[in-house]
């Protein structure tokens, strides 16, 4: 326990304190629940080894999400570079003429005249679920943080540390592979 | 000079964006001119928007609201050890 601000750290209160709230922060952003639990665990040991740094200027929670909002751009990082980056089957011809237009085997199809009614269809959850289980992880995570929890553009870029531009090129190619799936899987089957 | 023409796959980024409310005016436009020569991304955008309301309807949360006991235990004896050390 050091003062200079006016916080304090008490790292014995830590895990009751903080471990749901941290728990309930990387989740939203992972999505998985066992690397959330090894990030939480991760932070609480990096603030344990530099609490000398602690300057009581902000309060114990806000220091633990610093360190843990490291951890989890760190986390972004190596998914990226791990496999997220080749295994995406593209939908367009990446060089040569036609650069940019659609390949021919992934030209979307038409879904036909029940396509609304199979929209209704319960079993449709189901498809969708199985066909975000395939993108690779690191489309999901962003795809997941934009779509269903409704993170602004901006605090994505700010939060996994990467460019507007990089982003919606993750949204557009999960959002085409997910069309995709969806087709094969449950319009045009 | 303003370049019009735009690839499908530009195209379709423009869609995606404009799923969220993220294209621009200039943006929107390009695409409008895009689908007069192109009847597969005009296809793309008009199931992109039924994506869109699959996405909302379909997309659930997992409850993810605690750790379990063990868990919290789990970490807490690592961290002792951890402690102990220091």
């Amino acid at each position: 326990m050091r003062k200079k601000g006016k916080h304090t750290l008490h790292p014995d209160k830590w895990i009751d304190l903080y471990a749901d709230y941290l728990y309930n922060y990387t989740m939203a952003r992972v999505s998985k629940p066992e690397v959330s639990k090894d990030l939480v665990q991760e932070t609480f040991f990096a603030g344990l080894k530099s609490m000398k740094s602690f300057e009581g200027k902000a309060s114990e929670r806000t220091w633990l999400v610093a360190i843990l909002k490291r951890k989890i751009i760190d986390y972004y990082r190596k998914i990226n570079s791990n496999k997220g980056r080749a295994e995406v089957r593209m939908n367009f011809y990446s060089d040569g003429d036609n650069q940019g237009d659609w390949l021919e085997e992934r030209v979307p199809q038409t879904w036909g005249s029940d396509a609304d009614k199979k929209m209704e269809n319960e079993e449709l959850g189901g498809v969708l679920n199985d066909c975000i289980e395939k993108l690779p992880e690191k489309y999901a995570m962003v795809f997941k943080m934009k779509t269903l929890r409704d993170f602004s553009t901006e605090q994505i870029c700010k939060e996994l540390s990467i460019s507007s531009s990089n982003l919606w090129v993750i949204v557009h190619r999960a959002r085409t592979q997910l069309r995709r799936c969806m087709e094969d899987n449950w319009f045009v089957k | 000079m303003f370049k019009f023409k735009i690839t499908c796959d530009q195209a379709t980024t423009i869609c995606d964006k404009s799923q969220y409310r993220k294209a621009t005016l200039l943006e929107i436009l390009r695409l409008r001119i895009h689908f007069i020569n192109c009847k597969i991304c005009a296809l793309y955008t008009k199931q992109n928007n039924r994506m869109s309301r699959i996405f909302k309807k379909n997309m659930r949360e997992d409850a993810f609201c605690s750790m379990t006991k063990e868990e919290k235990e789990a970490i807490h004896t690592a961290f002792q050890k951890k402690t102990s050390m220091n």
